[in-house]
């Protein structure tokens, strides 16, 4: 006779749900133990940071009004009138630095330890895609609060769209919702802020982590025919990297209290560019390059040129998965790591000198 | 002749549902276009009164819905300018102690005729005539 027991708590979940499946996946799922799985870490705390920023950015819509004439006024009530407001969009915007932060470490520790190889390359794009996606959050999401320094920032950066030849124009008008940045420009990243952006980014997210859990965690090549030992990912690693979170958060919410951040003075159309104005830090290095380019380099538009650099800086490091192997499949790590060592040299370089000079 | 009819009827759907994806995306696509929004010409703007602006400093002017920068060099000269800095578009001021036109986006100068010093802008300010009609400053495009 078949049993007619019901299973009870986990057991019904069970059966509707297929949990056995998901734990037995879990539990196969291991991580390699070097010198270097720290690293491991800050791919999981990104992900943590961008869901922090969904859960405040939700917070916000409930008092933010993208207008030109209700923008700014909207976030100095959400920060002098609301309970907490000033904590909530604090917290959104150190979040956001600290994800960009903690996304270039993810992608850097990426190239050091040669994890894009085969077959892992189209987990890579999909991270770099990521990574422009979160600019991208960072150069709308900068505009919202219509204070003069994101105001011209806008206007920089909407304009270098515009000095791409051919496209350029039409790019930048759809970007400004017009000829100029104004009120359209508002509206118009407010939604690529809070709708489309969000859209893309969660479809590749299940993109990148489904090719992740597909591949497996990378070892270093250094390790290549060694017997590295293993840590179960659930519950070892899990558990670990729940308080990477929590040490993540705790940061996050001394940098929130501590430095409140600051809202400015509201944007005019009509008034000059603010000495000592700059971009955010994630955009510093180019802002500085863009600053040393003087007019006319041979018969070509210095700001041209230095959109040309960027364009094939950009394709260059994209296609590292390919350029990284020779035709026997053998990866380059001395010129991979070279090339890393040389870009972060950039970076880190030029950002410093944009912010102190 | 089963392999003919299977291939006209998979051209047919495959046809039908492209032409469904491009009925949708045309209108959306159009959609997040800006529409041209045509603004009246404005070729003359008041810079306000002479005695507003002291000699050796200058100020930001709505000419239409584009700023401009009028500069009152000495008791009796008078310069106006585009201020829309020729390099990424920034607003541009002027700086006394130089006695030089300014973009602090990128550090961009222009000398009082609208050409650059140095920085980065590729080419020099639209530069407008100004009239003192009595007390009060006209800015005009040259023609």
């Amino acid at each position: 006779m078949a049993s007619a027991t019901r299973p009870e708590g986990l057991g019904w979940l069970d059966e509707r749900l297929g949990l056995s499946a998901l734990r037995e996946f879990a539990a196969h799922k291991t991580v390699p133990l070097h010198s270097a799985t720290v690293w491991y870490y800050f791919g999981g705390i990104t992900l943590f940071l961008f869901t922090i920023q969904v859960l405040t950015g939700v917070l916000l819509l409930l008092y933010y009004r993208p207008s030109p004439t209700e923008a700014y006024e909207s976030v100095q009530f959400i920060m002098t009138r609301v309970q907490f407001g000033w904590l909530v969009r604090s917290i959104h915007s150190w979040s956001a630095n600290l994800m960009i932060l903690t996304a270039f470490i993810h992608m850097f520790s990426v190239v050091f330890l040669h994890s894009y190889r085969r077959p892992r390359e189209i987990t890579w794009l999909s991270g770099l895609v990521l990574l422009g996606l979160a600019l991208g959050f960072g150069f709308s999401g900068y505009l919202l609060p219509w204070n003069k320094v994101s105001y011209f920032a806008t206007k920089v950066g909407t304009d270098m769209a515009a000095s791409v030849p051919v496209v350029g124009h039409q790019v930048a008008r759809f970007l400004r919702g017009g000829a100029d940045v104004g009120g359209a420009t508002l509206t118009r990243f407010f939604g690529f802020h809070v709708a489309i952006l969000p859209g893309l980014t969660t479809l590749l997210l299940v993109v990148h982590l489904g090719l992740v859990q597909r591949h497996g965690m990378s070892s270093p090549p250094w390790s290549e025919g060694k017997k590295l030992a293993q840590m179960r990912f659930f519950p070892n690693f899990f558990l670990r990297e729940l308080m990477a979170w929590y040490a993540a958060l705790a940061v996050l919410g001394s940098l929130a209290a501590l430095f409140p951040w600051e809202l400015g003075e509201k944007a005019d159309p009509f008034a000059p560019a603010p000495a000592g104005i700059r971009p955010e830090w994630y955009f510093l290095a180019p802002f500085y390059t863009l600053k040393l380019i003087p007019s006319h380099v041979w018969q070509v538009e210095g700001e041209l040129l230095g959109l040309m650099g960027f364009a094939l800086l950009a394709a260059w490091w994209v296609l590292l998965p390919f350029w990284a192997s020779n035709s026997k499949g053998d990866v380059r790590t001395r010129w991979v790591t070279g090339a890393g060592v040389a870009l972060l040299a950039y970076l880190v370089t030029f950002s410093l000198l944009g912010y102190f000079r | 002749m089963e392999q003919e009819r299977r291939s006209v009827i998979r051209w047919l759907l495959g046809g039908g549902f492209a032409a469904s994806v491009a009925s949708f995306l045309y209108p959306a696509v159009k959609f997040i276009n800006p529409p041209d929004m045509p603004e009246a010409s404005v070729n003359e703007v008041s810079g306000g009164k002479t005695q507003d602006l002291k000699p050796n400093t200058g100020k930001i002017v709505k000419f239409g819905s584009q700023p401009a920068l009028l500069v009152r060099v000495n008791d009796t000269e008078w310069r106006a300018f585009s201020a829309v800095c020729r390099h990424l578009n920034c607003t541009v001021q002027y700086n006394e102690a130089r006695r030089q036109i300014w973009c602090a986006c990128h550090n961009g100068f222009y000398d009082l005729n609208g050409k650059v010093v140095s920085g980065p802008p590729p080419g020099p300010l639209e530069e407008y005539a100004v009239k003192v009609r009595g007390e009060e400053v006209v800015i005009s495009r040259r023609s």
